[in-house]
């Protein structure tokens, strides 16, 4: 891994490119991390933010964060706001997972109470949400439903008796984005799609069962606004994301907006994966009304998944939902456009943000964010390797220099091949097991592509973060049961 | 092997590189590579239904792109694992078609060692190239 000599270091944890440094750059690139996170960067993400600091209409930077690495087009980590009328809208910004996100559910158990359940809920939770290669969920939907799905995201789940209107309040976007339109997504998107609601898919998608130890809560005050109110509190988490629809959508507009980037647009080509389109365009706006749907086809994913995780924690203990204080803390999307007011150069506008491995994260007092996190700041979830456990963070007031973006996850430095030949799955689920994990998978394989080495170091990227000031640490939450795909 | 993985070339998905004599057996190797992401013993899909595969494409490229997908559309539309032993390509006022019939089974996590999803065929690096010793094609999956 080289460092490009070009790159400066500007302030705690932020490195910048010149747009010197490669031809066609329009403005810099900026990475975020310590020294040692910037150094470990592969030599894709430099190369990558440098392509995407060259399309139409990007304003200030181009943004990476601290557990950014290689990607397709965009790094992944990369974030970039453009110009409505001057710029872009392209598939390689948002990735093949549109709105791949975190969810976190509390309850009122404490780790000792759950403790002598934990095999058998580890068990329920595996049978009752389906992951793995090709799996299909247990809402059976005609393909016409499916339609009012992907334009309705949570609200159809709300209609159908699979969510309380809470949790839809506490979802990013309300878990519906206006102005999905169903007639811009083929009927290929739809086939591979409507029987995957309430499945959690494979690779690094998981849900786990964690717990809130009295030493990793290091802002008590936030903790509590978010619902993390004693030592010991057992929480939820999850990472999942639109399913074959949303890859489907991504794979059919990746191919429209390359036949026309440069042949209608004139826009040059750098890279395929980099395909893209004005945000004006016909296609631009065809792809961002069927990207809305995958994203919407997400929230409603993952809707259904808390709503087989109420029913399986109600039967384990034999209380309702409701007495086992089972409650929303935040969903957050991942693998985004969307539009949002941001203040630059001293002026309010309206502009088009791709996060992609990314998380938003809007600072107190910021429309947008539920009302009852409003004097806090936007609940940040990211999710840390299966063995290492995982942060809530909140949003900050200084998040406004990456558009209140930050950062979502470890991040991989381990290919899936080399940790398949490091780690292998049974040994790796009796050492979790040992340290008090307990891991159901449907992969032995696919597990030891997962293990804790085959990412950074978790605890780096949040500091880097901190120190950054584009999100503050609440409470780390370490893993006790994980069921992966 | 007629396939292998690329280590470093996808951080956090899968890289392979296909080999044949003919661009169809190119088509046959490339379309195994993929399945075996995701089922470790490709012998364990037994040959119990069978899909028709058509494409058509400007460009060989797109063509293999194409094709590659329809593994991955079978197997979220139907639940199905698929391989193919045979693929004809034909040529026609400068557009490519393709034709394979593709036989396998509904995913069956007992019988079938599963491994991870594949997500897409992403265009990164794809690649193929006609040597004198053969064909050669260089795929990225998205997992």
């Amino acid at each position: 891994m080289t460092v490009p000599s070009e790159l400066r270091q500007i302030a705690d944890a932020v490195w910048e490119l010149p747009a010197s440094w490669k031809p066609g750059m329009r403005v810099p690139a900026r990475f975020y991390g310590t020294k040692e996170l910037v150094e470990r960067f592969d030599d894709g993400v430099f190369e990558q933010a440098a392509n995407v600091a060259t399309l139409p209409g990007i304003q200030k930077y181009s943004f990476c964060m601290p557990d950014g690495h290689w990607g397709y087009g965009f790094p992944i980590g990369g974030v970039a706001a453009f110009d409505l009328d001057e710029g872009v809208i392209s598939p390689g910004g948002i990735g093949f997972d549109i709105n791949c996100g975190m969810r976190l559910v509390a309850t009122n158990l404490i780790y000792d109470e759950v403790e002598p359940h934990l095999s058998r809920l580890v068990d329920r939770l595996f049978e009752r949400i389906p992951s793995g290669v090709g799996s299909t969920g247990f809402v059976k939907l005609k393909e016409d439903d499916f339609l009012d799905v992907v334009e309705q995201g949570a609200r159809w789940c709300l209609k159908n008796g699979y969510a309380l209107s809470e949790d839809l309040e506490l979802t990013e976007e309300q878990g519906c984005m206006e102005g999905a339109d169903a007639s811009k997504v083929s009927h290929k998107a739809v086939q591979r799609g409507y029987n995957q609601i309430g499945t959690l898919g494979s690779g690094n998608h998981y849900l786990e069962i964690q717990v809130a130890r009295k030493e990793n809560i290091f802002n008590p005050e936030l903790a509590r606004a978010f619902g993390i109110t004693m030592p010991d509190q057992v929480v939820v988490m999850y990472h999942c994301g639109s399913r074959g629809f949303g890859h489907q959508v991504a794979t059919d507009y990746l191919h429209i907006l390359l036949d026309v980037m440069e042949r209608v647009y004139g826009i040059k080509i750098i890279d395929k994966e980099l395909a893209c389109a004005p945000f004006r365009s016909p296609q631009g706006q065809d792809y961002f009304s069927a990207m809305k749907c995958a994203v919407n086809m997400s929230f409603a994913n993952r809707q259904v998944i808390l709503h087989r995780v109420r029913e399986v924690f109600s039967d384990v203990f034999g209380k309702s939902p409701d007495d086992l204080g089972i409650r929303q803390v935040y969903d957050v999307t991942h693998n985004t456009a969307k539009l949002e007011e941001h203040v630059i150069d001293g002026q309010k506008r309206k502009v088009l943000i791709h996060r992609k491995g990314s998380t938003r994260a809007f600072g107190p007092g910021m429309e947008d964010i539920p009302k009852r996190y409003q004097p806090f700041g936007q609940p940040v979830i990211i999710g840390g390797s299966m063995e290492t456990g995982s942060y809530l963070l909140a949003g900050v007031k200084s998040g406004e220099q990456t558009f209140y973006s930050t950062a979502h996850g470890s991040g991989r430095v381990m290919s899936r091949h080399s940790a398949r030949k490091k780690y292998q799955g049974k040994k790796l689920v009796r050492e979790m097991q040992f340290r008090g994990i307990y891991v159901r998978t449907a992969s032995l394989r696919g597990l030891a592509e997962e293990a804790g080495g085959a990412y950074k170091n978790i605890d780096a990227v949040v500091r880097a973060s901190e120190l950054a000031g584009i999100s503050t640490p609440v409470v780390k939450l370490t893993p006790i049961g994980n069921i992966k795909g | 092997m007629p396939y292998t993985y690329l280590d470093e070339i996808a951080i956090a998905d899968v890289a392979f590189e296909a080999r044949a004599d003919t661009r169809e057996g190119l088509f046959v190797e490339a379309g195994d590579a993929l399945m075996n992401v995701m089922v470790e013993n490709l012998g364990s899909i037994r040959p119990l239904v069978r899909r028709s595969f058509h494409a058509q494409a400007e460009d060989l490229e797109r063509l293999l792109f194409e094709y590659l997908q329809q593994f991955i559309f079978f197997k979220d539309a139907e639940q199905l694992l698929l391989r193919v032993s045979e693929v004809v390509i034909t040529q026609e006022a400068g557009v490519l078609g393709l034709t394979a019939e593709a036989s396998g089974e509904k995913i069956d996590p007992k019988r079938h060692d599963l491994n991870a999803d594949v997500k897409a065929v992403t265009l990164h690096r794809f690649r193929i190239q006609n040597e004198p010793d053969g064909w050669t094609a260089t795929v990225v999956l998205d997992i």
